[in-house]
């Protein structure tokens, strides 16, 4: 049954879940996660554009263009939470509705093309990881390689961005160039993924992993490889699953295998609920005796 | 009957307990100072004295009874930047709120009402900023306007959460004026208070609290270098030089 | 005929949520409403699969429920200490996945289709009219004037109530205001919006008319009043200027009034910012003279 396309698929939908669980680490620290799911919806104009533009439905052309709407995207919330007196919630809220709807708008010219009919841009809004091709799998192995190296090549410095940025900036890091690579970073891993599991679900591959990874320690390191390795692990089982029973989309398994898991950890891990729930009665009974 | 009596109160946040097994009886009528180092749970006590922790166990009476919200007996006074000034309203209208308990739910402001607010923001100087946005309204002047909307609720008993932090010193000259002229009228007031300079100047009574209540009473017997010292530990010393 | 009640649909959309968004820009709930957008979603596939029909109650009463458990799911994370972006991201995510994938098992050769639910079908809206006390009109219409119809009810008697728990909580529970009853009704209303506006213009443009007049409003309102009126003429501009944009180009409907949302914001945004900067260079003038 494990096919070889099957061992293709499953080992690049691992990759993408440990690329995701180790990007989404940094930017769940930096309280950026809604971030991701406005920058993931925001990816979707440039695919439209981009093929609308070059007329090619080839990946790296596509995946240039989700690029660069998502930056921009990214690049906007910033500028509206600096430069107006609107939070951050609403930024994310008007930029990532206001993104997907122009991104609609140009699927449908697309769509209404003669040649759009046939060009699959659809299957972007959820993912298609199951029918990838080899070449379409190459550029996301390649693509999840370069963002696990780099994030760890960058480990220390973001590690300090994040905990104490005043301090950072004393000792002479290029604080604005590393907060620019991060970003960088995170879209790239939402332009890989959303072949894979959609534009809607992606923000999912980034927040569920390193939320449930942070119920388990404090340390940045271990939650990074905890978060990783549930990443790895919910795409692993999530196109196992879909595989066996054909007609389920690959992506929404993928996330409810890893929600699984954060409502597992929600509950057993040393912060869970169980404990918490017991230190929370030997609490009360002190109160009483005392 | 105490204005203020707690007994055994612990609150736990999370992991950490926060206050333990606090105890004190306060009398009415007294013009009182809760003093403690940073992070020794001064908000927490109030907070959980209000009732609005969910993990506390203890008892705590506000005059004889147990803390009951619609009483409005009790005027609260959060810490000013506790809430959004960029909210789209003018200063009036947020000292109004104080008479929303007396409205009942669905009413709307009566002309009474309305002359207790503008009463009530006068007797803090505030009264030519009335319309003004509470945007525009400098750090000292919020803190007028909040101390106004609890003027407005006409309670017996205040809690007021740091009302000098951050404000100049015609607000404070103006906010300690009016906290004496209640404790004058009998009303029993509770502030979370930080300079330590200004403590036997303001107050009466004196709450000491670092996780428990260390000391409380007339702050004359309270407020001397053996109690503080127990209170803020090896931190006084750096006090007293700055 | 078409082309009017499109419009009105489209008014109507942006006036209902405009009047909505205002609380939730100023109660800093915007990403709980995009969330509940996507959680309607899994409420009524679970009212599909326990009737068996595609009953217009049931759905608004399954949405509700489901918007109802986003918003507790949300409030229960966040109070055992898990930071309230993730805990929306993971709250709304799982039960979008657990929607699409009980579409699939349950649902897959009914018109409910997910890709109906996320962009709506706006043009469709007058093919499908409902008849009530003589009156014949779209659904879609009906609909959205019964969820307006309660939320101006709902902004009425809770006027000002709404205004101190959003304002000032802590204060407003210590007087006795039932700030948590508040919080659920008002999520309850965040939830029919959703799912009376959903049916004709998706759940994406929902958010976008949710957040975006009320955030729009909010640059340059002085008083709620204010934000609450700029806000609906701000919803009802982007419908009009969207479906004429949208038909210049032949394009999704929904999808041009979301642009147009966006469009306003940007120029209230820098029109503000312009008129600010030449206040303060005529304050600096005034100061040299």
């Amino acid at each position: 049954m494990l096919s070889g396309n099957l061992l293709w698929v499953l080992s690049g939908t691992m990759l993408l879940g440990i690329a995701a669980g180790i990007t989404g680490t940094f930017s769940f620290l930096q309280k950026q996660s809604l971030v991701g799911d406005a920058a993931a919806h925001a990816a979707l104009p440039g695919i439209a554009l981009a093929f609308l533009l070059t007329g090619q439905k080839e990946l790296p052309i596509l995946m240039l263009g989700a690029g660069i709407t998502s930056a921009l995207s990214v690049y906007c919330i910033q500028w509206i939470v600096s430069f107006s007196k609107l939070k951050a919630d609403a930024a994310i809220g008007l930029v990532l509705t206001v993104f997907f709807g122009v991104g609609i708008v140009f699927l449908t010219v697309v769509n209404r093309s003669p040649l759009g009919n046939q060009s699959g841009l659809n299957s972007f809004i959820f993912g298609k990881a199951a029918t990838m091709t080899k070449a379409d799998l190459l550029w996301l192995f390649m693509s999840a390689i370069i963002i696990i190296v780099v994030s760890l090549l960058f480990y220390k410095e973001w590690k300090l961005l994040i905990f104490d940025p005043v301090y950072a900036k004393g000792i002479g890091l290029p604080i604005e160039m590393l907060k620019a690579t991060l970003t960088v970073l995170i879209v790239m891993t939402i332009v890989t993924g959303i072949q894979a599991v959609g534009v809607i679900l992606m923000s999912a591959l980034l927040i569920i992993p390193t939320a449930s990874a942070r119920l388990w320690t404090n340390k940045l390191s271990s939650m990074l490889i905890l978060s990783a390795a549930i990443g790895g692990i919910a795409g692993i089982a999530g196109t196992f699953i879909s595989a066996i029973r054909t007609g389920l989309s690959t992506g929404p398994i993928i996330v409810l295998v890893a929600a699984g898991i954060f409502f597992i950890s929600y509950f057993i891990s040393p912060t869970g609920q169980i404990r918490q729930y017991y230190r929370k009665r030997q609490f009360r009974k002190q109160g009483d005796v005392g | 009957m105490y204005a203020l009596a707690v007994e055994n109160l612990s609150v736990a946040y999370d992991k950490k307990t926060v206050l333990e097994n606090a105890c004190v009886t306060v009398p009415q009528g007294h013009l009182a100072a809760i003093i403690g180092p940073n992070g020794a749970g001064k908000s927490t006590f109030l907070k959980a004295i209000l009732n609005q922790l969910p993990n506390k166990v203890g008892k705590v009476e506000i005059l004889g009874k147990a803390f009951e919200p619609k009483s409005l007996v009790v005027g609260y006074v959060p810490q000013r930047n506790a809430v959004d000034w960029g909210f789209p309203t003018n200063a009036l209208d947020i000292v109004l709120m104080g008479r929303y308990g007396h409205m009942g739910l669905l009413k709307r402001p009566s002309k009474q009402d309305k002359l207790i607010a503008q009463q009530a923001l006068a007797s803090v100087g505030m009264q030519d900023f009335a319309e003004r946005s509470i945007g525009q309204l400098s750090g000292g002047q919020q803190q007028r306007v909040f101390l106004a909307r609890a003027l407005a609720q006409n309670a017996d008993i205040y809690f007021l959460d740091e009302p000098f932090a951050g404000v100049d010193a015609a607000t404070e000259k103006t906010i300690i004026d009016i906290l004496k002229a209640l404790k004058v009228q009998g009303k029993s007031i509770f502030v979370v208070h930080h300079d330590l300079q200004t403590v036997k100047e303001y107050f009466d009574y004196t709450i000491l609290l670092n996780k428990t209540i260390l000391a409380s009473g007339a702050t004359e017997d309270v407020f001397t270098p053996e109690q503080l010292q127990k209170t803020y530990g090896g931190k006084l010393f750096m006090m007293q030089h700055v | 005929m078409i082309e009017f009640w499109v419009i009105v649909t489209g008014l109507l959309v942006g006036i209902t949520c405009g009047i909505a968004g205002v609380f939730l820009i100023l109660r800093k709930m915007a990403m709980i409403a995009d969330a509940i957008s996507h959680t309607v979603l899994f409420g009524i596939v679970m009212a599909y699969i326990l009737t068996q029909t595609l009953n217009g109650f049931w759905m608004l009463v399954g949405a509700a429920l489901a918007g109802i458990l986003t918003a507790y799911l949300v409030q229960l994370l966040h109070s055992s200490g898990i930071q309230e972006d993730a805990a929306i991201g993971v709250v709304f995510t799982s039960l979008f996945a657990a929607g699409v994938l009980l579409i699939t098992l349950f649902a897959g050769n009914v018109h409910l289709d997910v890709e109906h639910v996320l962009m709506g079908e706006i043009a469709f809206v007058p093919w499908n009219q409902w008849s009530l006390l003589g009156i014949t009109m779209p659904k879609a219409v009906w609909m959205l004037l019964f969820v307006l119809i309660i939320n101006v009810t709902f902004l009425v008697l809770f006027f000002k109530e709404m205004k101190l728990a959003t304002f000032d909580p802590v204060y407003a529970a210590s007087i006795g205001l039932p700030i948590v009853f508040l919080h659920y009704a008002f999520m309850t209303s965040i939830s029919f919006t959703t799912v009376a506006a959903f049916d004709s213009v998706g759940a994406i443009l929902v958010v976008a008319m949710l957040i975006g007049p009320a955030a729009t409003s909010y640059l340059i309102s002085k008083t709620i009043k204010q934000m609450f009126i700029y806000s609906m003429l701000f919803g009802a501009l982007a419908a009009v200027i969207g479906y004429y944009l949208a038909k210049l180009w032949d394009t999704s409907i929904a999808g041009m009034m979301a642009a147009a949302v966006g469009m306003l914001f940007m120029i209230v945004l820098i029109g503000q910012k312009l008129i600010e900067r030449k206040r303060k260079a005529h304050m600096h003038k005034l100061e040299i003279t």
